[in-house]
């Protein structure tokens, strides 16, 4: 259970594009929501990391899977109600292929350490748990170190791994 | 778009299995439901096939992601026409992304027959090939007999992709066996010996 509280400093665009690129993510696969749409600017402005836009969730986790075989480094970046689209993709594929997956996860609903209301909130953490699937949260920039560390947790696992943003786009 | 039908529609599947398997060279090969049951009995590179079973239908991601990985390297992708329905926006993605080695080619039965023969939703009613254009894809090809799919494989598989192909074939009819290797299995030695190369 994420246990931080609540920072005044923001995530930014370019502090997370730097801990991509810092731990060697060539991919982005994703579909905008309320807690990663600030990244886009950024991502498409930027031509060392390609990004892949999909119509559904449950795509990205297996298009990331295919770059993966393909020996590249993909991230996915996606919202909690997307993870749980993706469930059969991240049971069938992310937790089959035996390989790495670094999932970014917009935490819609989080209440910085407070009581949640929001299903997509509340779900989240226990189901990614039911999946044994570890997760990190980050709420600003002093928190990207977690995006290196999580990655190195997911090639040691081989197998997904996530980072949950819980910042909402405002 | 290239449409061609003929007197007698239906194309054996297994039959283009063979085309298909005695046409491919290097390439990736990643398919689902029956065909990936079927396929290991004609595949002279099993190494490089990527059976991929489950997932709502998402072998044309699996394929697409691989595809985007190696661009060198082509990837054919044999989907079910119940699959594809589930994962129908991958055409658009697929579209966008533009991946010119990538050739999708769906097998319509217009039955879930992996699971016993159930149609499938709209049956008859809806044209991938239509589907397929109206989400960007411009290369796309349609089939109901065995023979003018063959002589347009070399077409198909030479020219620049996206490509998308629709094979109206009938059932197999028979209890299919199951796959040797399992998904991960198969996934990683594909990984395995793409990195080798």
């Amino acid at each position: 259970m994420a246990t931080e509280t609540r920072t005044e400093a923001a995530l930014s665009a370019a502090g997370v594009l730097r801990a991509l690129k810092a731990s060697g993510f060539t991919d982005v696969v994703w579909l905008p929501d309320s807690e990663s749409g600030f990244l886009h600017q950024a991502l498409a402005a930027d031509d060392s990391l390609r990004l892949v836009p999909v119509c559904r969730e449950g795509e990205a986790i297996v298009i990331a899977l295919g770059l993966t075989v393909a020996d590249r480094q993909p991230v996915v970046i996606i919202q909690s109600t997307g993870l749980f689209e993706s469930g059969d993709s991240i049971r069938g594929a992310a937790l089959s292929f035996g390989m790495p997956l670094l999932l970014i996860v917009g935490y819609r609903g989080w209440n910085y350490g407070r009581p949640m209301t929001d299903t997509a909130a509340i779900y989240l953490e226990p189901v990614l748990n039911a999946w044994g699937i570890p997760h990190h949260l980050i709420e600003s920039d002093d928190d990207l170190e977690r995006v290196q560390q999580a990655w190195t947790e997911a090639v040691e696992r081989a197998g997904p791994v996530a980072v949950l943003v819980g910042q909402e786009y405002e | 778009m290239l449409a061609i039908t003929t007197e007698t529609p239906r194309i054996d599947c297994l039959a283009a299995l063979d085309a298909l398997a005695s046409r491919r060279t290097d390439q990736i090969v990643v398919n689902t439901m029956v065909t990936a049951r079927e396929w290991p009995a004609y595949s002279r590179n099993e190494d490089l096939d990527l059976p991929f079973i489950g997932c709502m239908g998402k072998a044309s991601s699996l394929g697409l992601g691989i595809a985007l990985g190696r661009p060198e390297r082509q990837v054919l992708v044999f989907d079910g026409d119940g699959s594809l329905l589930m994962n129908l926006g991958s055409l658009v993605t697929i579209a966008a992304a533009r991946p010119k080695n990538l050739v999708l080619i769906v097998f319509e039965n217009g039955v879930y027959e992996i699971t016993g023969g159930q149609p499938v939703p709209g049956q008859g009613q809806f044209s991938f090939a239509a589907l397929a254009r109206g989400s960007g894809l411009e290369r796309v090809y349609e089939f109901d007999a065995l023979e003018p799919f063959v002589a347009h494989l070399e077409e198909i598989l030479s020219g620049p992709g996206p490509t998308f192909v629709c094979l109206k074939v009938a059932e197999v009819g028979r209890r299919s066996p199951k796959p040797g290797r399992v998904m991960g299995e198969a996934a990683r030695r594909v990984r395995e010996v793409l990195a080798g190369t």
